[in-house]
């Protein structure tokens, strides 16, 4: 696609790869087919083709983000779908993430809409915060309907029982059982820890019972002020996690970085890009985000026995987008599923989103209800005994709407070689 | 670059006025007046073309689109239909004093009925979700265009688009069964339905391909087949782009009916491998994918006779799919060829012109002295079973006189066509692209009669102005078409 950038516009950095983005698209629209919102609302500007022209206009101007642009690139799900889709290999995720740090810089939100954002940012990537606020709106739950349908009231429909933090629940190192056969750290990560304890410490009973001796390392991985455009909170909470992570490699040694939330998956294996003009961290990063693998990526190369207990259920997988277009990871999951005597099934347009998409879902909750509902109904179609995904987000997203136990795939991995029966499978 | 006809001052001064006109027959959400949200739909997929439209109406209705038409034709407003923008040929490109009408809402699947075989759609619904909609049941939708994910049925309907299945079953106006269309006056009609014929004059087929001239089509039925028992695919390499030929036209002679037949060039092949990985060998000059589909006994046969043809025609690689999943990657390459080609060149020009298949060596031979003329590297991608070339020319818009030069070296290219005993184009329409050659392939007489027909529709022209046609003349001043080559060329060739 043809660009206008001055020469001085193409001396900042990031206006230079967004350029070479934007090079790259030949506005085949191809990638309109698969992006949620164009489905749902039918406009090309809330389709990754009409974004791409926003963004380009934008930029190309060099003026601030108008409320127009703000609008069409705030729904934006950044799910990635079009990356899968696009035969000319635009790199879709940089450019709106640029755009997002553009927005964030020129354009002054609505108070409403920059308080929730400040508060999203302050809250949710520290357990604490995010665990407190949770049983402040279990309070308020029960006078939710005095809220108008909305970003508030949405909140308030997210706030769910807040299970106690598990035993597990700690930074440190979890020797492994047995001979040891790699040591990985493990993302211990921010939201998830609160939401879904149970997660962390399936993860940490598969891996050390295989012979992985697994260091757990705290913190968020900075995803979500990320997508919220707030590069330098997301840049300081990465580059902490950066350190820690880059000491245990200089140290002990790491076989991997092991990430069980696929949406800080995807963010760590930026973090190469996301620091690549950064001096002191560059190298470190790009080691880092070279050792990053989802848990199912890592669980494969151990080769695990044969299931110890048959369960003999049918589980639909819910591939989330940071899993499937964000780290292309499709094949493992399933597979590993399978082999532990599990049906696996999965839904129609299994491409599209479920309207989670980090904090999408509170800021965005007309079209995060829509493809919720599309995706619950989909997957209810596939006549499943539980569902499994590999995103916390996905599972918070559809757990009350899929009318079936949702549960994180490493749960089920865990169960099957020797590990307790999932706790959102009650007794069934 | 070609002229688009010169706005009207007096519709772009009201701008504002039409766009608060609209916001009455439509949600508020459906009309779209500011520039910069304009400019998403300044072009479709031919981007050497632009424009900013006058504003831009999504309806979600048909009584929306008929409303809305009733209300142009009295305020003399033109009209751009737009469907998933995905045109190579300029259709949907904005004309700056006409609003453009984008179906993009217009997404349902209205009915699915096996006993008749037919599914009835909106215009907005894609090519490929009509497949899927009916898949688990064994059925499918044929016509295949390589844009197949992203383009929509109204749009097929509109350049009458065909696919790599079309050499076996037919383009879309072979497929198509009833349309519901708005007229230019804001009338709903009603043609055809689930049956095969109707009474009267052919229709459905005068719609089919009509490039937006005459209407807007506002629900599609289609017919479904049955998918094939099984479907295999070969690849096979050729040391030269001719030898490729030859066993296209050996194949075809021999009587077989490939399900789809389709060849690449060396560029092509390597940058449709870069995307997909599809296992494509990288030291060949011409690639044919032939696929044969039928019962597993015929189709094992049919595989044999198309092996032994190629071996007889200097075959170097011969592969045939195993699996299920090995025949998809086989076509994946070649249906992401053309955005592909998007990896090896900053822009591209897609063309699409026809020819005899007995004339693709000296085509191609006169393809290659082109661009070395032009300096501008060409990928070629065509569905040779049928003669319809798609060559590449790869430009960089960034680069001054490029894009010029990627234009003289398309119309050369398609004058060759037309010179061979071929035509303009094969799938994609004339739209704005090759709209100012339509002269080279048709005389005074042919244009005039065409230009009859768009009038019994659109008696003030208002429907995509600017496209498929080079003159535009009042109809009321019929019987004095402007000719610019006096001369009519072959008069021994049937027309139409």
């Amino acid at each position: 696609m043809q660009t206008n950038f001055t020469t001085e516009q193409l001396a900042d950095p990031d206006v230079a790869a967004s350029e070479k983005i934007l090079r790259a698209c030949v506005h085949c629209g191809f990638c309109t087919a698969t992006c949620p919102t164009y489905v749902l609302l039918g406009d090309e500007l809330d389709s990754p083709r009409g974004r791409i022209y926003l963004i380009k206009q934008m930029l190309e101007e060099g003026k601030p983000a108008t409320r127009d642009v703000t609008t069409h690139l705030d729904r934006c799900l950044s799910c990635l779908a079009c990356m899968t889709t696009c035969p000319s290999g635009v790199h879709y995720q940089h450019l709106i993430d640029h755009a997002r740090a553009h927005v964030e810089e020129t354009y002054r939100r609505p108070w409403h809409d920059r308080t929730l954002r400040a508060l999203l940012a302050f809250i949710l990537p520290h357990p604490k915060r995010f665990r407190v606020a949770l049983l402040g709106a279990a309070l308020a739950r029960p006078f939710r309907f005095v809220l108008p349908p909305g970003r508030l009231r949405a909140m308030l429909d997210m706030a769910r029982d807040v299970p106690g933090p598990d035993a597990t629940d700690r930074d440190g190192v979890f020797p492994a059982l047995g001979r040891r056969r790699a040591r990985v750290a493990l993302l211990a990560g921010c939201a998830q820890r609160v939401l879904a304890p149970s997660i962390n410490a399936a993860t940490i009973r598969l891996l050390t019972r295989h012979g992985v001796e697994v260091v757990v390392t705290g913190g968020c991985c900075g995803a979500l002020p990320h997508h919220l455009g707030k590069v330098d909170p997301s840049h300081e909470l990465a580059a902490s996690l950066i350190g820690q992570w880059v000491a245990e490699l200089d140290g002990e040694g790491l076989d991997a970085i092991v990430v069980n939330a696929s949406g800080c998956g995807t963010q760590v294996k930026d973090y190469g890009w996301m620091f690549r003009d950064d001096p002191a961290l560059a190298k470190d990063a790009a080691r880092v985000s070279l050792l990053a693998r989802d848990i199912t990526e890592f669980v494969t190369t151990l080769d695990l026995p044969a299931p110890s207990q048959g369960s003999g259920l049918t589980v639909a997988y819910h591939s989330a987008c940071s899993m499937q277009h964000g780290q292309k990871i499709t094949r493992e999951p399933k597979a590993l599923l399978q082999a532990a005597g599990f049906t696996v099934r999965e839904p129609l347009d299994a491409h599209l989103c479920c309207g989670s998409a980090g904090t999408y879902n509170l800021l965005q909750p007309a079209i995060a209800s829509q493809l919720k509902a599309r995706k619950a109904a989909t997957l209810a179609a596939t006549g499943a005994d539980l569902m499994a995904t590999g995103n916390v987000g996905c599972m918070t997203q559809l757990a009350d709407a899929v009318g079936m136990p949702v549960v994180h795939t490493v749960e089920l991995l865990d169960w099957a070689t020797g590990g307790p029966r999932p706790e959102a499978l009650g007794s069934r | 670059m070609i002229a688009m006809p010169k706005p009207d001052p007096q519709i772009l001064a009201r701008r504002q006025a039409i766009a608060a006109q609209l916001r009455t027959l439509l949600p508020a959400s459906s009309v779209i007046a500011e520039t910069e949200r304009m400019r998403a739909y300044e072009s479709d997929g031919l981007t050497a073309y632009r424009q900013v439209p006058l504003v831009v109406a999504l309806p979600e209705t048909t009584q929306q689109v008929a409303d809305v038409l009733r209300w142009a034709r009295r305020e003399g407003i033109k009209i751009v239909p737009r469907g998933a923008g995905t045109s190579l040929s300029g259709g949907a490109l904005p004309v700056a004093d006409a609003i453009v009408l984008g179906l993009g809402k217009f997404k349902a699947v209205l009915d699915i009925d096996y006993a008749n075989r037919t599914v009835t759609v909106q215009p907005g619904v894609t090519n490929l979700a009509i497949s899927n909609a009916v898949d688990a049941a064994g059925f499918y939708y044929a016509p295949d265009p390589s844009s197949q994910i992203a383009c929509t049925i109204g749009g097929n309907v509109a350049e009458n688009s065909g696919g790599v299945h079309c050499l076996k079953y037919g383009l879309t106006t072979n497929n198509v069964l009833g349309l519901e269309f708005v007229t230019p006056e804001g009338e709903i009609v009603r043609i055809g339905g689930k049956h095969l014929d109707s009474p009267g004059y052919d229709l459905l087929g005068l719609l089919t391909g009509s490039e937006g001239l005459l209407g807007i089509v506002t629900e599609v039925t289609v017919r479904i087949l049955q998918k094939p028992e099984t479907a295999r695919a070969l690849l096979l390499g050729f040391a030269s782009a001719e030898q490729g030929g030859d066993c296209v036209a050996a194949i075809i002679a021999a009587g077989i009916i490939p399900g789809g037949m389709e060849m690449m060039d060396r560029p092509a092949i390597h940058a449709a491998e870069a995307f997909v990985q599809a296992g494509y060998p990288l030291d060949v000059e011409a690639l044919l994918i032939v696929e044969l589909d039928g019962c597993a006994a015929e189709v094992d046969h049919l595989i044999g006779r198309v092996e032994a043809i190629a071996a007889l025609h200097g075959v170097v690689v011969s592969r045939v799919s195993t699996t299920e999943a090995e025949r998809l990657r086989f076509w994946a390459g070649r249906k992401a060829a053309f955005p592909a080609v998007g990896r090896i060149s900053p822009d591209y020009y897609c063309m699409d012109g026809t020819i005899p298949r007995a004339a693709l060596p000296r085509v191609l031979a006169a393809m290659r002295d082109m661009s070395a003329k032009y300096g501008l590297g060409v990928a070629n991608v065509f569905h040779a079973g049928d003669g319809n070339l798609h060559p590449l020319i790869l430009y960089d818009a960034n680069v001054p006189g490029e894009l010029d030069r990627a234009e003289a070296f398309g119309a050369d290219i398609l004058k060759l066509c037309v010179d061979v005993g071929g035509v303009l184009t094969g799938e994609h329409g004339v739209g704005v692209e090759k709209r100012d050659l339509m002269e080279y392939q048709f005389d005074a007489v042919d244009l005039e009669q065409q230009h009859r027909l768009k009038c019994a529709f659109d008696v003030d022209l208002r429907f995509n102005p600017g496209k498929v046609f080079p003159t535009l003349h009042r109809c009321a001043e019929e019987g004095r078409v402007h000719v610019h080559r006096g001369e009519t060329r072959f008069p021994d060739l049937p027309r139409f």
